[in-house]
Parts: structure tokens; C-alpha cells; sequence
């Protein structure tokens, strides 16, 4: 990779990272870059969460929650502590099984009846809260493992890099400010390189909805700043949810925002609605 | 350890350069060359040299030669190769996907059970009591073979259900185990608690083993007497030979991609699951494989000593190879076999001087490599160099 193509836009480059067929499918414009053969949206949601009820030794972490995601969207979740947005996040990428009520990805797929790799496989990626990297393994490694591939284990046995997925890494690991770091172990990177690296291994999985869990926790304001630029030169080609309890940052990404409070909804918006309704005020914004 | 990853990457990535498909038909040598930098192949080349070439010419001057190699030590070597074998089946399971066996004695003993049963059939009418019926059934007062001993007359039987015998339980039981994500100190509880429940169904007469005493008194392995020198001679270096390729196979898996991915099962399993690997069949792939290298080493040593016996299944034996493996350094590899040599030699010489003494001195070993060498000896030795790696490892 040559220095002088880094100052490509985040769009052209995830335009590159994206497979062929995403790119040039028809259908209706809102979705167009979105729909992947197999996952049904053409009633334009994605993700359909319907009375969700999570309950752990009798506390309801989530009540009765309903929540859809249109396909290309950018949607911030904020909330108190407890208001249950990570456990929201557990339930959809199979980590934690609902007591009651149904989650779709799509209208086809029947996200509670999916082990944590096969949601993964079948298009939703997750970055933890605390950065989660394999430290024993270089930048690279860990793209290369996070990257689209057949995940079998005979597949693996024979793996080898082809020029192409060497090519995508690269880019990949420029994108996300990496590059002259790709044979450093990931333990070595600091705290904002280990968030960026996770954000990077998500990229690289290509994953059409996104889960993105405090991305921007000990991270520098410029890292920030480019953090929301990522995210919202993402949206329309993926979907994307953020969880961040950085008010500035989620006024940044300026998108719909939706307020969890004890395990339900209780307002959803832009995050001017939102600021001015008074039960938000109430638990929330105006503590 | 350098990764091949690493090294590839740093290559100039020019666009439209010709020619994936020839990355991929490059010659066997290549990938082979890949395992390891041109020093450490020499220091390999040169160590099979002098277990295959070197102490055989020796041993094979004449006895009142000045360099002869003692007959004796030749099958104490041959079983120093078959546990340095269980050192790297151990070490591939502990130190690249974190779950420590301590139950890896039953897939040995087992192996070794398959290869003395094919050694019992091959005595024929010679035993004690003339019989086609190996001595112990007839002691037993039992008329004819029980079925699981049909087939074991042949070799290559033999030696499959030395492999497969084990392998199976493995699987079996990985199966069930990894399926319940039961992980850590638990797992390890468990395969303790397997290898002390086939100990006590070996010790039973009625299970048809040999009982107490299992099986001992060979004769003959195809054809050639256990007890000419050439004959041990030959499994000596039969054993090298395979420790030799078990470790090529070893360090080629964990230099895969597969090893990677094991690697991560270690370090962070649900970060890999969200990658959308399924962990489970990667630990059950390297446990059931760590497992069959077990039963074979089994099938060497078994020729080597002339018996095999339920003791070798005891809770006992099985923490015993773990502690080759953390003397050596686990995660290694070469640290797995460096342990097995160290300790089994250590153990020899102790158990004929001081015999006393040597479970104070296993003890104390264990404890000072614990305390001060984490890592093992390898680590000490910075050998081969992925030391670094462990440091963030906590």
C-alpha cells in the first residue's frame, strides 16, 4: 500500500472494502447497498425486537422492549446505567436468550434460535465495551482472523492469505491509523489503538448490522472526532447502533436517538426531541 | 514466534502483480521451510541426526569399543521419545488453547493397551498355558476371545484402534464437555476424574484386560523378538522418526491459521465467537487430535517397557505430564520436549540414586518453575524466541 492513497475519503475506501455484489445490487434505493443474498428486508427493517423480556434473578434488566432498525440506518441508544442498552446487545447477537418475545434480523432469521457464531456469520458484528482484542496476536492477525473467510476449522488448516485479502488488511489497518503497526502485537497498542483495532476488525467482518458498545471511551477528542466520522460514513451502507453515554459524541453523530429507561423505550427521536421531552429530562438529562 | 502473517504483509502489495494460484501451488518445501528459520531447521536436522544416526552407529560398535552406546539406555531413550510425544499432545492442547488435561494418561494408556493386545495375540501358543488364548484368560478359566479382541491379531489394526480407540473418547467426551462450555479448572477436575474411572474398570479381571497386571510377557513384534537389541534398536529409532514428524505436524498446525484461531480460543473465546468462529469444534479438532498423538505414543512405549498396566491411568501419571509440559514452557512446543527430556531424565537417574527422594524433588521443581520461571525452561532459554508474547499475557 502506497502512502499517498491514505488520503482517500472513509467512502471511497469502504465503497473498496465492501464485496462486488453488496455494491451493484438493485432494489429499492434505501437499501440498496444493504441486502446481502439471504436476509430478507424488504419491508425496509432490518431488525425487528419485539416485546423483549430479559429478567436476571427476578431484576427486569429488559421489559417488554420493542425496538425496529430501518436497513441503513444510524441509530444512538443512551440511557442510564441499568436502563439495559448492553443486555439489548446481548440479546441480539445471542450472548443472553430472552425470557419472552421475538428478535429478527430481517424477516427470515430467528435471532434467538442462533448461537453467537452463526449470528455473527449471518451479518451482525459487535465491539465490546471494553476494548476486546486478541493480544497475543499482531495487528494483522487479528484482521486477518476477524476478516470474511470460511471459519471452518478444515478451512483454516489450509488457509493462506491471498493477494487480495493481504491487500483488504492493509487497507483496512490504514483505515482505522494502523498501518505502520500491523506486526505489533495488539497487548502492546494503547488503550484508543485497541478500540480502533477492535472498530477495524468490524469493518473487516463486513458485517451488515453493527453494534458498536461505547466506541469512544478513552479515546482523545481528535480520536473521537474521527471515530464519529467512521460511523457515519458507514451508516446507509451498513447499519449501524451505537451505545455511548458521551452526550457531546452522540449530539456529533446527530442521528435518531433512543432512550432506554429501565428496560423499555421511553422516547425515541432526534436528539433534539428527545433533549426536550420531559420524562427524558426527567431520568436522564436533567439528573 | 514469527508468524507467517507478519512477514507476508510487509510485502510490497502492488496491484495487479501476477499470479495468486501460484501462492497457492507452491511446492510442499516451501511450506515446509515456512515452519521455521534456517538456524533452528539445522539444530533440528542436526538432533534427528544424532538420535537416528549418531547413537544408533554407536550403540552398533562393538561392545568393548571405547564409544559403544549401552544396550541398556537404548529403550530408555526409545521412552523418553514416547513421552516427549505426550509433552507435545499436551502442549498443544494447554499451552495454544488453554485447557489443561490432566487426563491425558487414559488416551496413553489406552494406545498402549491397543498395541499390547495385538502383542499378546502375536505370542500365540507360546505362553505359559499353550493356550491360543492369551495366559490371563486362561487363568481366568475363560473358553474363548471376547469379542473386543477379535481383529487385534493383525498390525494395522492394532495400531488404527491405537489412534482411534482414544481419539473416539476424546472426541466423545470434548464433545459433551465444550458443547456445556465447561472451561478452566473444571475441565481439568473432569478428565481426572475420567482417567481414575477407567483405571478402576482396567483394574477389574472381568473387563477382560488383564486385570491387576495387564498385559506383559510379549514376545514378539511382527515377527522380530522384543528382546534382540536390533529389535530394540529399531523402535528406538522408530520412535525418534515419529517424534520427529508429530512435531513438524504440531508446528505446522499452530502455525496455521487454525493455530491461530486457537490461539484466540485462549485469549479472548467470546470476542472469537462474534467473529463468527465456532470455538467449540476448534477445541474439540485439537483435543481429539492431541488425544490420537497420545494413543500413538502409547503404542511406542508399550514394546519398549514389555508391559502395560491400569497404574498408567492414575490421577497421578497424567499431572506428571503436565509438569513436563510447564517445566518446558508451555505454548512451545520445543519447551514440551525439552520438560519431558529433563524431568525423565532427572527422574531416572534420581529414582536409581536417591529413589527416596524423587517425589521431594518433583515437588520442588514444580515449584520453583511456578515461582521463577513461568515460562518455563524455553523461557529461560528464550527458545524459539515467543517469549515476548506472554508478557501482556498476564
Amino acid at each position: 500500500m502506497k502512502q499517498g492513497d491514505s488520503r482517500r475519503t472513509w467512502d471511497s475506501q469502504m465503497k473498496r472494502d465492501m464485496p462486488e455484489e453488496t455494491i451493484d445490487q438493485g432494489g429499492s434505493p434505501a437499501m440498496a447497498h444493504v441486502v446481502q443474498p439471504g436476509l430478507d428486508t424488504s419491508h425496509g427493517v432490518i431488525l425487528y425486537v419485539e416485546n423483549v423480556t430479559v429478567s436476571f434473578d427476578g431484576l427486569k434488566a429488559l421489559n417488554e422492549l420493542t425496538l425496529y432498525l430501518n436497513a441503513g440506518e444510524l441509530r444512538c441508544l443512551i440511557g442510564p446505567n441499568g436502563a439495559g442498552k448492553t443486555t439489548l446487545l446481548d440479546v441480539i447477537t445471542g450472548k443472553t436468550r430472552p425470557d419472552t418475545g421475538t428478535v429478527f434480523f430481517g424477516n427470515n432469521l430467528d435471532l434467538t434460535q442462533l448461537s453467537e457464531y452463526d449470528i455473527a456469520l449471518a451479518g451482525i458484528g459487535r465491539k465490546f465495551q471494553r476494548p476486546t482484542v486478541f493480544h497475543g496476536h499482531t495487528v494483522s492477525e487479528n484482521l486477518e482472523l476477524a476478516m470474511q473467510a470460511n471459519k471452518k476449522v478444515w478451512h483454516s488448516l489450509l488457509a493462506r492469505l491471498s493477494r487480495q485479502q493481504r491487500e483488504r488488511i492493509a487497507s483496512t489497518a490504514e483505515t482505522i491509523g494502523l498501518i505502520e503497526q500491523l506486526s505489533t502485537r495488539a497487548g502492546l497498542l494503547s488503550h484508543g489503538q485497541k478500540q480502533w483495532l477492535e472498530l477495524g476488525m468490524l469493518l473487516i467482518q463486513d458485517p451488515q448490522l453493527l453494534l458498536v458498545d461505547e466506541p469512544v471511551a478513552g479515546m482523545t477528542h481528535q480520536e473521537t472526532d474521527r471515530t464519529a466520522e467512521l460511523l457515519i460514513s458507514l451508516a446507509g451502507k451498513h447499519t449501524v447502533v451505537v451505545v455511548e453515554h458521551d452526550m457531546e459524541f452522540v449530539r456529533s453523530l446527530a442521528r435518531t436517538v433512543t432512550v432506554l429507561h429501565e428496560g423499555s423505550v421511553l422516547a425515541e427521536g432526534s436528539m433534539e426531541e428527545v433533549q426536550s421531552d420531559p420524562r427524558v429530562v426527567e431520568v436522564y438529562l436533567g439528573a | 514466534m514469527s508468524s507467517p502473517v507478519s512477514e507476508t504483509a510487509a510485502e510490497p502489495l502492488v496491484a495487479g502483480a501476477p499470479a495468486e494460484p501460484h501462492e497457492r501451488t507452491g511446492s510442499v518445501l516451501t511450506s515446509l521451510m515456512r515452519l521455521h528459520s534456517r538456524g533452528e531447521w539445522v539444530l533440528i536436522g542436526l538432533l534427528v541426526v544424532l538420535g537416528v544416526i549418531v547413537i544408533p552407529g554407536l550403540n552398533l560398535l562393538p561392545a568393548d569399543s571405547a564409544l559403544h552406546f549401552p544396550d541398556y539406555l537404548i529403550p530408555l531413550l526409545g521412552k523418553f521419545m514416547c513421552y516427549a510425544l505426550v509433552a507435545l499432545a499436551v502442549d498443544l492442547i494447554w499451552g495454544y488453547a488453554g485447557i489443561l488435561s490432566l487426563g491425558h494418561g487414559v488416551f496413553f494408556a489406552l494406545g498402549g493397551y491397543a498395541m499390547g493386545m495385538y502383542l499378546m495375540r502375536a505370542i500365540g501358543t507360546e505362553g505359559v498355558y499353550r493356550s491360543e488364548l492369551p495366559d490371563f484368560m486362561v487363568f481366568l478359566d475363560w473358553k474363548e476371545l471376547p469379542w473386543y479382541w477379535y481383529g487385534f491379531s493383525n498390525f494395522g489394526f492394532a495400531l488404527g484402534m491405537a489412534l482411534f480407540v482414544p481419539g473416539i473418547l476424546a472426541y466423545i467426551f470434548g464433545f459433551f464437555a465444550f458443547r456445556s462450555r465447561i472451561r478452566g479448572v473444571y475441565f481439568s477436575i473432569i478428565t481426572q476424574a475420567m482417567t481414575y474411572a477407567l483405571m478402576l474398570l482396567f483394574f477389574r479381571n472381568d473387563t477382560g484386560f488383564g486385570g491387576n497386571n495387564g498385559l506383559t510377557d510379549f514376545k514378539r513384534l511382527l515377527g522380530f523378538s522384543l528382546q534382540a537389541p536390533t529389535t530394540k534398536l529399531g523402535l528406538y529409532v522408530t520412535s525418534v522418526v515419529v517424534l520427529a514428524l508429530a512435531y513438524l505436524t504440531c508446528r505446522y498446525l499452530v502455525t496455521s491459521k487454525l493455530g491461530r484461531v486457537l490461539m484466540a480460543v485462549r485469549d479472548a473465546e467470546s470476542r472469537l465467537m462474534f467473529c463468527g468462529y465456532n470455538p467449540h469444534s476448534y477445541k474439540l479438532f485439537l483435543w481429539t487430535l492431541s488425544a490420537m498423538l497420545c494413543g500413538l505414543a502409547g503404542a511406542l512405549y508399550v514394546p519398549q517397557v514389555g508391559i502395560i498396566n491400569p497404574s498408567e491411568m492414575q490421577p497421578a501419571n497424567s499431572i506428571e505430564m503436565a509438569i513436563w509440559v510447564a517445566v518446558g514452557g508451555r505454548g512451545t512446543l520445543s519447551g514440551a520436549l525439552l520438560g519431558a527430556f529433563l524431568v525423565n531424565g532427572v527422574k531416572s537417574w534420581c529414582t536409581a540414586a536417591l529413589p527416596y527422594l524423587w517425589l521431594y524433588i518433583l515437588g520442588a521443581l514444580f515449584i520453583v518453575v511456578t515461582l521463577f520461571l513461568p515460562r518455563g525452561v524455553a523461557g529461560l532459554l528464550r527458545w524459539p524466541a515467543r517469549a515476548q508474547t506472554d508478557e501482556t499475557r498476564g
